[in-house]
């Protein structure tokens, strides 16, 4: 079917417009979750000061002046070493003068490049791995999942020690570790859903009309199996983020001049007796963004459970 | 049930076996070899050979290869390059203070998890099951390292009722020191059990759910049983079965955290050498503690395997 037809079909049949419905069904039925709504207010904090340094160099570009303005570096020492909050600096600073929200504000770009970057890979590796092992069956499942045994034989966070160990430390290794570490963890869920997909009706159907594997496998199989996998990806994102905080804390992580939210609570760790802030302010950041995450996680859970129930019981 | 046993029994000769391979493949992949790192970049070049002929170093990597899964089955891992003392005398002095702290959690974890999954049950909607609910989330998304940091603050520092450093044998030839053993554990065994009290709870909670709801349970409270007997003995009984099978989460869980906590508190098991050696590039360590860590999480869940087993008779009768 050319593309024009199928869009007239689609306009024919008021598809488009159902969908947009659907959207909108979704989103108001999301916004009526409070758990799910403060955990998108959260996240969408973590992603603004993930991409602070971007927002203040636009500020600074169209001269709108409000980020820009903000005057703390995370790297700055000031004079007032060890000072708890105040207007000036709400986190407190710490025992050379730095300000902590700006240290935590940076340290949420590192969070979020790791998680990003180590679990997309992860995804990109694992996902094909799932798939091939769960459409073919036979040695290449067994390979696949003799090796996916092993690597859920550990937890993922003594894996990344047992990694960072080998490779050493900074950025790259810390995205590597985590990137190795996910693979089982994708690979192991896309299975079980391709597992199951692959005795429906409609791929039988679409076997019979001669579709190659391939095609079957990328038009057919893998975007019915992919909404679990998205939802999980939600546990996954808040677990490497605690993972990352794990490494750094015990200074196996990122190079310890970049301040992270593991390194401002592991720097902080001399002068906690003293300084209060530098031992909650960072945890608390921590525990927030991975509290919302799988807040967000669940709902999505919720209502893609609904949707499904429902496409089953008004579609065909 | 013998042919599932025999097969996980291979299986995990075989991962320990594929995880040595890749741990000696790994580190020889790398840059840098162990012998600069001993004598740093200004030794000399003489030296230098004399010690890796020492250490075997010159030799074809598959003679290395074989030599290395030799002394593993030895369980000789050679020496350390700072203290120059036998890595396995190390790790044997790790590994009591290791297991303390995952066992004194594990009891933890269960002390907790368990009672709140079951009030959180029985008094579904109730002020508790909220309470339960909300400090489950919140266990689940605190760093275990935070948590340790915020007990040796306010137990250690501020109100200063127990030691926030260290560790005391169980025994020695004096006797049994609990207090000192258990003192020293029960702050840092919070921080590590925390997260699986809170797995362990929201297990309960819907096992136990499903359990009440079935058929038999009203048939219990129709001949007149009281709530405790029917809570008790008829429903959390058979809400064990799907709480074991988290075990093995849990115990990763905790072998997880113990890592991080020890080097919170400050207690020289396991997770805290490899930590240091890591950082110190003390290779011979690391290596002997990735692949005993690997010995003993393959072990684990070979046991939890058989648990399962016996568990469930669908595993026991299949083959």
């Amino acid at each position: 079917m050319s593309q024009e037809s199928q869009a007239a079909l689609e306009a024919d049949l008021g598809l488009s417009r159902r969908n947009r419905r659907g959207f909108k069904i979704y989103a108001r039925r999301y916004s009526r979750d409070k758990r799910a709504m403060f955990g998108l207010v959260v996240l969408i904090l973590f992603v603004l000061a993930a991409g602070y340094t971007q927002i203040a160099e636009l500020d600074a570009k169209w001269d709108i002046g409000i980020v820009s303005n903000i005057p703390y570096d995370p790297q700055i020492q000031g004079f007032e070493l060890l000072e708890g909050p105040t207007l000036g600096h709400p986190f407190g600073t710490d025992n050379l003068g730095r300000d902590v929200l700006s240290r935590l504000i940076s340290g949420a770009r590192v969070s979020m490049i790791v998680g990003l970057f180590g679990l997309t890979l992860a995804g990109l590796v694992g996902i094909p791995l799932g798939v091939l092992a769960a459409y073919y069956g036979g040695w290449v499942d067994m390979i696949v999942m003799r090796y996916i045994d092993i690597q859920w034989a550990f937890p993922n966070f003594i894996i990344a020690v047992m990694l960072v160990g080998i490779f050493g430390l900074g950025l790259q290794n810390v995205i590597f570790a985590i990137f190795l570490a996910y693979i089982d963890d994708f690979a192991r869920v896309i299975r079980g859903m391709v597992l199951a997909i692959k005795e429906e009706d409609y791929i039988l159907a679409s076997r019979a009309l001669g579709v190659t594997d391939a095609r079957l496998m990328i038009k057919h199989i893998f975007p019915n199996a992919l909404p679990p996998v998205i939802v999980l990806s939600s546990v996954f994102f808040a677990a490497a983020i605690l993972l990352e905080s794990g490494l750094t804390f015990l200074g196996l992580g990122v190079s310890p001049l970049t301040p992270t939210w593991g390194s401002v609570l592991n720097d902080a760790r001399p002068f906690f007796s003293s300084a209060w802030w530098l031992a909650t302010f960072p945890g608390l950041v921590i525990m927030m963004v991975v509290l919302s995450t799988n807040f967000v996680g669940d709902a999505l859970r919720d209502l893609n459970d609904v949707r499904e129930y429902d496409s089953s019981v008004t579609g065909a | 049930m013998q042919r599932y046993l025999l097969r996980r029994f291979l299986f995990s000769l075989f991962a320990i076996w594929a995880t040595a391979t890749l741990t000696f493949f790994f580190i020889r992949a790398l840059p840098g070899d162990p012998v600069t790192t001993m004598v740093g970049n200004e030794g000399d070049p003489a030296n230098i050979e004399k010690i890796k002929n020492r250490l075997g170093l010159n030799r074809p990597i598959p003679v290395q290869y074989f030599f290395y899964l030799k002394s593993i089955v030895k369980l000789d891992f050679g020496d350390s390059i700072y203290l120059r003392l036998p890595v396995i005398d190390q790790i044997k002095t790790a590994i009591p203070r290791s297991l303390s702290l995952a066992f004194v959690s594990f009891v933890i974890a269960i002390l907790i998890g368990i009672p709140a999954g079951i009030i959180s049950a029985t008094r579904r909607y109730s002020i508790w099951d909220h309470g339960a609910t909300l400090i489950a989330f919140l266990g689940l998304a605190m760093p275990g390292f935070w948590l340790g940091v915020l007990l040796i603050l306010v137990f250690g520092v501020w109100l200063g009722l127990l030691p926030v450093f260290g560790y005391m044998p169980l025994f020695d030839k004096d006797g049994v020191h609990f207090w000192a053993w258990f003192s020293r554990l029960i702050l840092p065994a919070i921080a590590t059990g925390t997260g699986s009290a809170a797995i362990l709870a929201r297990q309960t909670r819907s096992a136990m759910l499903e359990t009440l709801s079935q058929d038999y349970i009203r048939t219990a409270y129709a001949k007149g049983l009281q709530e405790h007997v029917v809570i008790w003995r008829h429903a959390f009984r058979n809400s064990l079965i799907p709480v074991i099978t988290v075990m093995g989460i849990i115990l990763a869980l905790l072998l997880n955290g113990v890592v991080i906590i020890e080097v919170v508190f400050a207690i020289n098991g396991l997770g805290r050498l490899l930590v240091n050696s890591i950082l110190g590039r003390d290779y011979p360590i690391v290596q002997g503690v990735i692949l005993l860590t690997a010995v003993l999480f393959i072990l684990a869940n070979f046991i939890v395997d058989i648990l399962y087993a016996f568990v469930n008779p669908r595993i026991r009768y299949t083959d």
